[in-house]
C-alpha cells in the first residue's frame, strides 16, 4: 500500500489506501503518533510545482551571499555602497526616524488606503513641482504604494479594469521586472526600441517609427530618468520630439521615475521630463519610489500619482483605485512614508537631503571616471567612453553574458547577466579590481 | 502668436521651456492652448483637423470611469470621523481601544523601536520572501516551536503585507497552480475576503456557518456543504475568534470538521488574524491549526500581526504553507517569491524587525504575552459588562448570551440592516450594517449606553 518514492502522481484510491493505513496504524488524537506515521512519500497536493530560478536581479545578490571569496563584488542589485562598501543610512532619515521615535503622541492605527495624505501632497509636489498647474487645479490623484513596483503594479491593474487600451509599451532593454509586473496586472506588453548597441546610445529612430506606429492611446513607458538598465537618457529636445509624437497619437504616458535626484544630483532637473509633459494639460502616470534617493529600500515607500484633466475625475479615479488596493494589502505600511513626510514638510532637513543626495550622486560619477581611467591604464581594447556618458546608477558595459559569466566565475563579480553593473557598488580600492575582471574578459572572450 | 510660441518651445533649456508654457496658459485659455500644440508640427507629416484634435484632447481618457462606493468597514470609520454629536461610538473597524478609547501602542513595540534605533541598523532590501528572523519565529510562533513540521523543514513561510496580503499571495498561488479550484468561505466571513479572490480570479462559494435562529454556529450546515464541494477544494477557516461573528467551533467541532476536509481532499485554509486575542492565550489560540497539522495534513495558513502586536499600519504577517516534505516546501516557497516580486518586490521592514526582537527574545517575549493578556482581558469584562447590562435594561426575555459566548474582538449582534442603520443614524454608534460590532471599540463606560441603543434597534426597528 506504500507508494514507491518516485511516484508524485498519486491516484486519489493511492491517496485514500494511503491516509486509510494512516487512520488504522494510530488514534486520531494520539496526534504525537500520527505525525509519526506521515508517510513522507505521499504525494503532496504541491507535487506538481517546479523550483522557481531565483529572481535574475535578486538571485545575484543570493549567489554572491554564497560565495566565501574574499575579493568578492556585488554590483548586481542597485543599492548605494559608501566609499568603505556598506549600505547608507542617511543622516537626515536617521534624525527622522529619531523624531518619529521619540513622539509618544505617534500610534501605528491603519492608513487610509490611500496612505499617508501629507506624504502624498508631498510626493506629488516633488516630481511635478511645488507650483505645477495640475496640483494647482486639484487635476492629480496620488496614492501611497509599495515603492516603484507596488505603484506600477497598482497603476497596471487600475489601467487593465479601466481603460480602453489594454496594451503597453515597453522600451528594449528595460528593468527585468517590469514585463512581469505588467502582465500579472492583465495588461498586454509590447516593446519599443530604445537602445542601439552599435552606437551605446539611444535608437531615437527606431524609438519614433516604433511609438509612431502604436495603436492609438496605447500606454508607453517612460524611464523618467536614469535609464535602467542602460544609463541612455534621451536629450531635452529627444523628449520633447517624444512628447508631441505621443500627444498627436493619444498615446498615454507612464512614467517610472526610481532615480529622481539621482541621475544630475538635481531633483528637479531630473524631473524636467515628467513636468515637460504635465505642462502640456495632458493626462499620465508617474510612479514614483524613494528606494535609492532617500535610501529607504526595504521600507517600501513611493507613490502613484494620476494626473487627470479634471479634479471631478481625478476623484473618480482615486476611489477605483482604493477598490484595486484593498484587496491587495488593504493599506500601506506607515513607517517610510512617516520618515518621507517628515523630511519634505521641513525646509531644513529637505535641504540636508538635496546635499546628501548630491554627494551620492557626485560618488557615483567619480566612480565612473576612475574606472574609465582604469581601462585606459591597461590598454583594454574598445571604446569605453560610455562609462561617462550613461547616467545614473548603473552602467551598461556592453560585455555579453559569456564574458559576464567569466569575470563572476574567475574574479568574483557578481551583476546581472545583460552587463549592467551598479557603479553604487563600486569604490576607489575596487575599481582595479573590477578593471582587470573587464580586461581579462574583453581580451580572453573577444 | 501661435508660430512664434511654438517654434520657442521646441529647442530650449528646461527652465524656459516652463516659463513659455507658463506664458502660454496664462494669456490663452486651456481648450485653446491644447489645440495650438496639437495642431501642428508631426514628426511623421501627418495633419490632424484642429477641431477633432481639440476634442480627443479636451475628453479625458478616464471620464467613463465611475464614482467607486467606500469600503463598507473603513468607510465605517471615515463617517465616524464626520459626526459631531458627542455620544458617538465607533464599534467599525476592529482595532483596539484602550478604557480610555484611544489607540494603543504596546510598550514592547516601543521598546523593541528603541532597540533598533540604538542598534543603527541599515535599510537595506529585504529577500523576496522577507526578513529570515522574522519567518522563523513567525511560523514558531503558530505551530509551536516542537512541531514536528518546523523539526522536518515542511513549512514554506514567506512574509507578507499583514493578512490581507498573505491572503493575496496564497490566492495567487491557487489560480496559478490549482485552476478551477474553489475556495469554500464561511457564510458571513470578513468583507474582504471575497474582493481578495476576486482580484485574484479564484472562484469561490460559500459553506453554512452562521445560523440567526440560534445566534449560533450551523455546523451540521457547514458540514454537508463542506462534504458537497467538490473535491480538492480549499477550505477558508479562520483560526480562531471568528470575524464577523465571534462564534468558533469547540474543540471537538474542529476535529469533526478535520475529519470532512481529510475524507474530502480538501485543503485547510486558516486566516488566523487574532492569535492569543481570543483567549489571550497565543498557544490555545493556534490549537486547531496545530491539530490539523498533527494529523498531517498539508495546510494553507494566512497570519497577521496588525491586532496581537498592535502593529497595524506596519503591515506584517506571513503566508505558511505546510507541505508533506520540506522539497515540497522549497519548491512552494520559492512559487510564492515568483507571486511576490512582481506585485511589490519585496516586504517592509520595519514591522518585521519589530516582531523578529519581540517574539525572539524571551524577555521581551514575556512582556508581549502580559500585554496580550490584559488587551483579551479588557474585551471579556467589557462583554461581560455589556451583557450585565443588556439583562438589567431588556425585560423582553430575549436570551443575550450569544455575548459572552462569542469571542475576540467582534460580536454578532444580530441585528439586520435597518436595525444597524438605526444604530448608526439614531444612538450614533458606528458599526458594520451585517450587525457586527468591534467590542475592542468599546469601554466599560460606554455599556450601558450601547444597551440602551441595541434594545432599541433590536425591539423597535423591524
Amino acid at each position: 500500500m506504500m507508494m514507491s518514492k518516485g511516484d508524485i502522481s498519486a491516484s486519489p484510491t493511492d491517496r485514500r489506501l494511503t491516509t486509510l493505513a494512516t487512520h488504522l496504524q494510530s488514534s486520531p488524537m494520539d496526534s504525537a503518533d500520527q505525525s509519526l506515521h506521515v508517510s513522507p512519500t505521499s504525494a503532496s497536493v504541491f507535487h506538481h510545482l517546479v523550483q522557481a530560478p531565483e529572481d535574475p536581479i535578486l538571485g545575484v545578490t543570493v549567489a554572491y551571499n554564497k560565495d566565501p571569496s574574499r575579493v568578492k563584488l556585488n554590483l548586481g542589485v542597485g543599492a548605494y555602497r559608501t566609499e568603505e562598501g556598506k549600505p547608507l543610512v542617511l543622516n537626515v532619515v536617521r534624525k527622522a526616524e529619531q523624531m518619529l521615535v521619540n513622539d509618544s503622541s505617534r500610534v501605528k492605527e491603519y492608513l487610509p488606503i490611500v496612505g499617508l495624505a501629507d506624504f502624498n501632497k508631498l510626493s506629488a509636489k516633488l516630481i511635478l513641482g511645488a507650483d505645477s498647474p495640475a496640483i494647482r487645479e486639484n487635476r492629480v490623484t496620488t496614492v501611497q504604494c509599495l515603492s516603484g513596483t507596488g505603484s506600477l503594479r497598482v497603476g497596471g491593474e487600475f489601467l487593465a479594469r479601466h481603460y480602453h487600451q489594454r496594451t503597453i509599451y515597453i522600451p528594449v532593454p528595460t528593468w527585468g521586472n517590469h514585463p512581469k509586473v505588467f502582465g500579472l496586472a492583465g495588461l498586454s506588453v509590447k516593446t519599443y526600441r530604445y537602445y542601439d548597441p552599435a552606437t551605446r546610445g539611444l535608437d531615437f529612430q527606431g524609438l519614433v517609427e516604433d511609438l509612431g506606429s502604436a495603436p492609438s492611446g496605447a500606454i508607453v513607458l517612460l524611464h523618467a530618468c536614469a535609464h535602467n538598465p542602460t544609463g541612455v537618457d534621451p536629450t531635452t529636445q529627444q523628449w520633447e520630439q517624444i512628447r508631441k509624437l505621443m500627444r498627436s497619437k493619444a498615446l498615454l504616458p507612464f512614467f517610472d521615475s526610481a532615480y529622481q535626484g539621482f541621475a544630475s544630483g538635481n531633483l528637479d532637473s531630473d524631473a524636467q521630463p515628467v513636468r515637460m509633459f504635465v505642462a502640456d494639460g495632458g493626462e499620465c502616470l508617474v510612479a514614483q519610489s524613494y528606494a535609492k534617493n532617500l535610501g529607504l529600500y526595504g521600507e517600501r515607500v513611493g507613490a502613484l500619482s494620476i494626473v487627470c484633466r479634471t479634479a471631478d475625475v481625478a476623484g473618480r479615479v482615486e476611489s477605483q483605485l482604493k477598490l484595486v488596493i484593498r484587496p491587495m494589502y488593504s493599506n500601506p505600511p506607515i513607517h517610510g512614508a512617516s520618515i518621507v513626510g517628515t523630511i519634505l514638510k521641513d525646509s531644513s532637513m529637505f535641504q540636508e537631503w538635496t546635499i546628501e543626495l548630491k554627494t551620492m550622486a557626485d560618488r557615483i560619477i567619480s566612480m565612473r571616471h576612475q574606472l574609465l581611467d582604469a581601462l585606459h591604464a591597461r590598454g583594454t581594447p574598445g571604446d569605453w567612453s560610455h562609462i561617462i556618458k550613461q547616467i545614473g546608477m548603473f552602467t551598461f558595459t556592453g560585455l555579453n553574458s559569456e564574458q559576464v559569466a567569466f569575470m563572476t566565475k574567475e574574479y568574483h563579480i557578481y551583476m546581472t547577466s545583460d552587463g549592467r553593473i551598479s557603479m553604487a557598488g563600486l569604490s576607489t580600492k575596487t575599481v582595479p579590481h573590477l578593471a582587470d575582471a573587464m580586461h581579462a574578459a574583453v581580451t580572453k572572450m573577444g | 502668436m501661435a508660430s512664434s510660441l511654438l517654434s520657442s518651445l521646441a529647442p530650449s533649456a528646461p527652465l524656459h521651456l516652463q516659463d513659455h508654457v507658463k506664458q502660454a496658459n496664462m494669456s490663452l485659455g486651456t481648450s485653446k492652448r491644447i489645440s495650438i500644440l496639437s495642431g501642428k508640427d508631426f514628426t511623421n507629416g501627418k495633419c490632424f483637423s484642429r477641431t477633432s484634435m481639440t476634442i480627443a484632447f479636451n475628453a479625458s481618457r478616464f471620464n467613463n470611469i465611475t464614482m467607486a462606493p467606500p469600503d463598507p468597514i473603513l468607510g465605517v470609520s471615515e463617517a465616524f470621523r464626520a459626526d459631531s454629536n458627542e455620544m458617538k461610538l465607533n464599534l467599525g473597524v476592529g482595532a483596539y481601544r484602550t478604557e480610555k478609547l484611544q489607540p494603543y501602542v504596546l510598550n514592547v513595540v516601543k521598546k523593541a523601536e528603541t532597540l533598533m534605533l540604538e542598534r543603527g541598523e541599515n535599510k537595506e532590501y529585504l529577500p523576496i520572501e522577507g526578513l529570515a528572523a522574522f519567518n522563523k519565529v513567525t511560523a514558531e510562533l503558530l505551530f509551536g516551536s516542537d512541531n514536528t513540521v518546523i523539526q522536518q523543514q515542511r513549512v514554506a513561510t514567506v512574509q507578507g503585507l499583514s493578512g490581507t496580503g498573505s491572503l493575496r499571495l496564497a490566492a495567487a498561488l491557487i489560480e496559478r497552480y490549482f485552476p478551477g479550484s474553489k475556495v469554500l468561505i464561511s457564510s458571513p466571513t470578513w468583507g474582504n475576503h471575497k474582493n481578495i479572490f476576486n482580484d485574484a480570479r479564484v472562484p469561490w462559494s460559500e459553506y453554512r456557518y452562521y445560523n440567526p435562529k440560534t445566534v449560533g454556529l450551523d455546523f451540521d450546515g457547514m458540514l454537508s456543504d463542506i462534504k458537497a464541494a467538490s473535491e480538492g477544494s480549499f477550505v477558508l477557516l479562520h483560526g480562531c475568534a471568528h470575524n464577523p461573528t465571534g462564534i468558533d467551533p469547540t474543540p471537538e467541532q474542529w476535529e469533526r470538521i478535520a475529519d470532512v476536509i481529510q475524507e474530502k481532499y480538501h485543503i485547510p485554509f486558516f486566516d488566523v488574524a487574532y492569535q492569543g486575542f481570543a483567549s489571550g492565550s497565543l498557544d490555545k489560540d493556534a490549537s486547531s491549526v496545530r491539530m490539523f497539522s498533527a494529523r498531517g495534513m498539508e495546510l494553507l495558513v494566512a497570519q497577521s500581526y496588525s491586532k496581537n502586536l498592535g502593529l497595524y499600519a506596519e503591515r506584517v504577517g506571513a503566508i505558511n504553507i505546510t507541505c508533506s516534505s520540506s522539497d515540497a516546501a522549497t519548491r512552494v516557497k520559492s512559487q510564492l517569491k515568483r507571486l511576490a516580486r512582481p506585485m511589490y518586490s519585496n516586504p517592509p521592514i520595519h514591522g518585521a524587525k519589530i516582531v523578529a526582537n519581540i517574539v525572539g527574545n524571551p524577555e521581551l517575549f514575556g512582556e508581549w504575552k502580559q500585554e496580550m493578556e490584559m488587551m483579551a482581558g479588557r474585551i471579556k469584562s467589557v462583554r461581560q459588562k455589556l451583557f450585565d447590562s443588556m439583562c438589567a435594561k431588556d425585560d423582553s426575555g430575549k436570551d443575550w448570551s450569544f455575548i459572552l459566548k462569542q469571542i475576540g474582538m467582534f460580536s454578532f449582534t444580530g441585528l439586520n440592516t435597518a436595525q444597524s442603520e438605526n444604530m448608526i443614524n439614531k444612538w450614533h454608534v458606528y458599526m458594520t450594517k451585517d450587525g457586527r460590532i468591534s467590542l475592542a471599540g468599546l469601554s466599560s463606560a460606554k455599556c450601558e449606553y450601547l444597551a440602551d441603543a441595541i434594545i432599541d434597534s433590536c425591539h423597535n426597528v423591524i
